[in-house]
């Protein structure tokens, strides 16, 4: 696994001739301080969103670029995934949403000191997006922005 | 593509002065798009942290991750594989 083969023939071809999206130059902060003194966030492109937000929509040409903040206190199995691929098995992250998104293991290392401590909110995007100048162009450089309000030093990013 | 949209919000998130790591289930698509530091796991779309309700071994992902924050002798783009115990 981590390689084209668990993909069907059509999809494995379409990976191979889809045209990446290449960043270049590679930009590259340094981690200028000790973990234990970091303020850390977790973005996760499965879908995820709390209860009583709007789903991601499944029609949008090209996928939706929108994201959701989910603040750190959520009780972790009220959320609900929406990723609309089929090409994946959505169970594991269905039955333990840490998988994909992993607050809970966030919050544990906050109490064992080894991160200085976890911001106040995360944030979910759906990642099935083929086409994606807005993410780039408008929804990132946004969600960049609320993590550099929040002076959040390091975020984990976590695909499904 | 998942891989690639959390690669492109983590190039903006480096260019605006935050540090990161991004998990990275298809070292194809890594080497394509280059995330500034990846993790790349042997592990199935949709099982990212390796096994649902093992915090042990989802605890095992990210403390690798985090290490790769604390080499400095990494250089971008930096791709590196996860090997699970």
């Amino acid at each position: 696994m981590g390689d084209l083969s668990e993909f069907s023939f059509k999809y494995r071809l379409f990976l191979k001739t889809y045209p990446w999206r290449r960043i270049d130059p590679v930009p590259w902060t340094p981690l200028e301080k000790p973990l234990r003194e970091c303020n850390v966030a977790l973005v996760c492109s499965a879908g995820f969103v709390a209860p009583e937000q709007k789903p991601f929509d499944d029609s949008i040409r090209g996928g939706d670029t929108s994201f959701r903040d989910i603040p750190s206190d959520v009780d972790v199995p009220t959320l609900v995934e929406s990723h609309r691929s089929k090409m994946f098995n959505h169970t594991g992250m269905r039955e333990d949403p840490n998988l994909a998104f992993p607050i809970d293991r966030l919050r544990e290392l906050q109490g064992s000191g080894r991160i200085g401590q976890m911001n106040h909110r995360h944030l979910s995007f759906m990642g099935s997006i083929t086409a994606p100048g807005r993410l780039k162009k408008r929804t990132a450089p946004e969600a960049v922005q609320r993590l550099v309000d929040d002076k959040v030093n390091i975020v984990i990013l976590v695909p499904v | 593509m998942c891989n690639q949209a959390v690669g492109l919000v983590a190039a903006e998130l480096e260019r605006r002065g935050i540090s990161t790591v991004t998990v990275q289930l298809l070292r194809m698509v890594a080497e394509k798009v280059r995330p500034p530091r990846a993790l790349w796991v042997p592990f199935p779309h949709g099982y990212p942290m390796d096994t649902p309700n093992d915090p042990e071994k989802q605890h095992a992902v990210l403390d690798a991750a985090l290490k790769l924050l604390e080499d400095r002798t990494l250089t971008p783009p930096a791709i590196i594989d996860y090997h699970p115990q």
